[in-house]
């Protein structure tokens, strides 16, 4: 790298910066200096840069939705779902969302890495994706930058940076936004994108079909519930480009199935019983494809941070944010969704669960080899 | 109690380079190190003078705690020069080598008719006890412990490794004789684990006086670690011994023929070399006697004394290691690749990941180099990522962690008695995070030892 970044040189205080982009550009010429003398070519960047094309779809059909429930609130029944016209209207409004989410989370990560003396950190590469994929779409720029900068000062970079925190920095913002502008993240219209000078047309509500407890939204059938023609965050409705991304986690390892698989297990379970004591009528398995239980449990539980560490620990989390988040559903009239609470609160107990089957673990390992 | 273990986790790497099954050259070098540096918990002192004959098995130095432990000259001859490091650290003994080779003649004995004390005696004074290594931490065994078992891997699964049958089938006799004088030192016998492969066919299924077993995997199921850990993990306040087959032979050989002999073969590989094959040296050799291997290329080659995972980086003016069967010849990887990391198909590059492509031609070998492939950074893939090629029962991620703490009572727990800074060499390949794991895990033995002793 240039001299004038080295230390002592007139741009030092850029120096992470610097780094940061030339190590984007071309793999470092870095060697083996202890231990193993040849190393994977596998790599932090390449990690991530899997995990960001497995959420594109989910993102790409995201804006197209975005324009086209914008059409059917504005012309009614009437609307066409135009694919171009509707893609471009859903891009000019998510766009904005992610250059703020970028800008702003990638100040401070490279702030804090120039501060900390160590390269950028890819993480937020990451979250600054996922962040617009789960908030309204019409969600105030300014209020983004701060609940932005508020997950990644004290979400993350408070525990060391990337890696060390505890709860998952994009699900962060969205708690934040949801409990310090609940106005915003509430009420029947926030999830459709509307102009200034823009009327609903009559009987159109835009409630999310959870909100309505599975009432009726025209076309809300199972169909349009998988595809994802229905109104939500940007990234979270169609449960199909969301399965295609999790087959590409689950193919490269990125993320673990067996949280996917617990989780699919424990809504499933939580809903079952709740049908068949009568307290909703909506079927075990359609829970799994409202709201953002498919994006929640494909993107953000599996997150390899803040999920459990061990495999038995894996099941256990997994099964958790399942079944919470169906009970919130049931059980909680204040919150149509429980998905984000769901995960944070395993997150928070990640710990927990993996130091409860470590300690057990050891406790059993010794005493199958006693006689040995 | 012999057992046939299948480990179904770990990883070959596919490097070129394999030696192939020849000698290609025996080689008597003029100069030959003996260095006191590769001995774990070996405080040297020095028994010879510059300008000092020595013979073959003569002392060259002693351990200042131990001063029965000794470590003798590979070949005979003069010492040429004591080399000195920062502090006057002692780095290497030089004995020139005789055209002659005297040996000291320490005397035939028959093992079956001798008793510990005299076995320990005549193992020491030939200073071949510095083969044994203990359990934990890998330091030189105590003569005055007895313990549990003695453990010896007769093959060899690393990268490029030399063949086990290959280098020492035909001193089955002598290492037979170290197994039947090994055996009267521990209270569980000797232990040695086959290749199931070859359960049948191999040479070394023939030994007696020892508990035989048999392992099925890849790479690591060759080295003793896993093999002790999946045969009988070492407890707190337990001691077994590590011995090789090579100190198996030496050890044998000294009472067969009452000679310290310690030629042996050893493979020259890797992707930088030309005409991978056997050569017969003793050790201490410099790597200059096998400069006909590396040619006259101007791409810097990395010397690595071992194999590619545990191995040590020499130099193009080191010694080949006491303990090391192999000499790895490595491109050094200092060289950028625009946009590697993003380049979708990246055939070239090995990745045991799905990230990559490799896994879709599991034949091909690589040409694979010193580069990390990116930087360092946290850890973030969790504790099961790493333990997809380690077949131990242990948390490996967690030690690491509490070694990097410094928790000693979290490292007793996540199993730091149980392994060697080695064992945990694949895991510190795959990592994609890029830490050292085998540096944090040698400083947290190094704690251990200083909290412990």
């Amino acid at each position: 790298m240039n001299k004038i970044f080295e230390k002592g040189g007139k741009l030092h205080w850029l120096r992470s910066t610097a780094d940061a982009f030339d190590t984007f550009l071309a793999v470092p010429a870095t060697v083996t200096r202890k231990g193993s003398h040849v190393r994977d070519a596998v790599d932090l960047k390449r990690i991530i840069i899997i995990a960001l094309i497995a959420v594109i779809p989910a993102a790409v059909f995201g804006m197209w939705n975005v324009g086209y429930q914008h059409s059917l609130a504005v012309n009614g029944p009437s609307a066409t779902p135009d694919i171009l016209a509707n893609f471009w209207y859903g891009f000019l409004k998510v766009l904005p969302l992610y250059l703020v989410a970028y800008i702003v989370g990638l100040v401070i990560e490279f702030g804090t890495a120039q501060i900390r003396g160590e390269e950028v950190n890819e993480g937020f590469l990451m979250t600054g994706f996922l962040v617009p994929l789960i908030v309204p779409v019409d969600v105030p720029l300014w209020m983004l930058a701060v609940v932005v900068a508020f997950a990644t000062i004290i979400g993350k970079e408070v525990f060391g940076g990337t890696g060390m925190n505890i709860l998952n920095p994009a699900l962060l913002t969205r708690a934040f936004l949801f409990f310090s502008y609940p106005t915003s993240m509430s009420g029947s219209s926030v999830w459709i994108s509307l102009g200034k000078n823009e009327q609903l047309v009559d009987g159109f509500t835009g409630a999310t079909p959870l909100a309505l407890d599975g009432a009726a939204q025209y076309s809300t059938s199972i169909w349009s519930e998988f595809l994802g023609t229905i109104p939500g965050s940007v990234g979270e409705t169609s449960t199909l480009c969301i399965l295609l991304g999790a087959v590409l986690l689950i193919w490269t390892g990125v993320a673990s199935w067996k949280i996917m698989v617990s989780s699919v297990a424990g809504a499933l379970l939580v809903g079952g019983i709740g049908q068949i004591a009568g307290i909703t009528d909506i079927p075990c398995w359609e829970q799994l494809l409202l709201g953002g239980f498919a994006f929640g449990t494909v993107f953000m539980a599996t997150d390899p941070v803040t999920s459990a560490q061990t495999e038995t620990g894996k099941w256990i989390y997994g099964f958790l944010i399942g079944a919470l988040c169906i009970m919130v559903r049931l059980f909680n009239p204040g919150f149509a969704e429980g998905m984000m609470l769901a995960i944070l609160l395993c997150n928070t107990f990640a710990p927990l669960i993996d130091h409860v089957v470590v300690t057990s673990h050891i406790r059993k390992k010794f005493r199958k080899f006693k006689t040995a | 109690m012999s057992q046939n273990i299948v480990l179904k986790k770990g990883l070959d790497l596919p490097i070129k380079g394999e030696a192939g099954l020849y000698v290609s050259r025996t080689i008597s070098p003029a100069v030959v190190a003996v260095q006191p540096g590769e001995f774990k918990g070996f405080l040297p002192r020095l028994l010879v003078r510059e300008g000092d004959s020595v013979l073959c098995g003569s002392p060259v130095l002693a351990d200042k705690n131990n001063p029965g432990i000794l470590v003798c000259a590979p070949v005979s001859g003069k010492v040429k020069e004591i080399v000195r490091g920062d502090k006057r650290k002692l780095l290497a003994v030089l004995i020139e080598s005789s055209d002659e080779q005297e040996y000291l003649d320490f005397g035939k004995k028959n093992p079956d008719a001798l008793s510990a004390e005299e076995i320990k005696e005549a193992v020491l004074a030939a200073g071949l006890w510095p083969w044994l290594i203990q359990r934990p931490y890998g330091i030189l065994a105590d003569p005055c412990k007895r313990p549990r078992s003695i453990f010896c891997s007769a093959f060899d699964t690393a990268p490029l490794a030399a063949d086990c049958e290959f280098c020492w089938s035909d001193k089955l006799k002598a290492v037979q004789a170290g197994i039947n004088a090994l055996s009267k030192l521990s209270e569980g016998g000797v232990h040695v684990s086959l290749d199931a492969d070859k359960r049948f066919s191999s040479a070394f299924g023939r030994l007696e006086n020892c508990i035989l077993h048999s392992f099925k995997g890849k790479h690591p199921a060759g080295t003793v670690g896993m093999q002790i850990a999946n045969i009988c993990p070492i407890r707190k306040d337990e001691t077994v011994w590590t011995i090789s087959l090579a100190g198996l032979a030496a050890i044998g050989e000294l009472f067969l023929s009452g000679k310290v002999n310690l030629r042996r073969k050893v493979a020259v590989c890797g992707p930088m070399a030309i005409e991978p094959s056997y050569v017969e040296t003793v050790p201490g050799t410099p790597v200059s006697c096998l400069a006909e291997f590396v040619g006259n290329t101007d791409e810097p080659v990395r010397y690595v004394s071992g194999n590619v995972l545990t191995g040590k980086n020499i130099g193009k003016d080191g010694y080949i290691g006491f303990f090391d069967s192999q000499l790895t010849l490595l491109r050094e990887g200092n060289e950028r690749e625009i946009l590697g990391w993003i380049r979708p198909l990246r055939f070239r590059q090995f990745s045991t990941d799905h990230c990559y492509f490799s896994w879709l031609t599991p034949w091909r070998k690589y040409d694979m180099d010193t580069n990390t492939h990116g930087g360092v950074r946290a850890f973030l893939m969790n504790d099961s990522y790493y333990s997809k090629v380690l077949p131990m029962d242990i948390y490996p991620i967690y030690l690491v962690k509490a070694c990097l703490a410094g928790d000693i009572e979290k490292m007793e727990q996540f199993g730091i008695y149980e392994v060697l800074p080695e064992d945990l060499a694949l895991c510190e390949y795959i990592d994609p995070s890029k830490n050292d794991l085998q540096d944090i895990v040698a400083k947290g033995i190094d704690l251990m030892l200083k909290e412990m002793a």
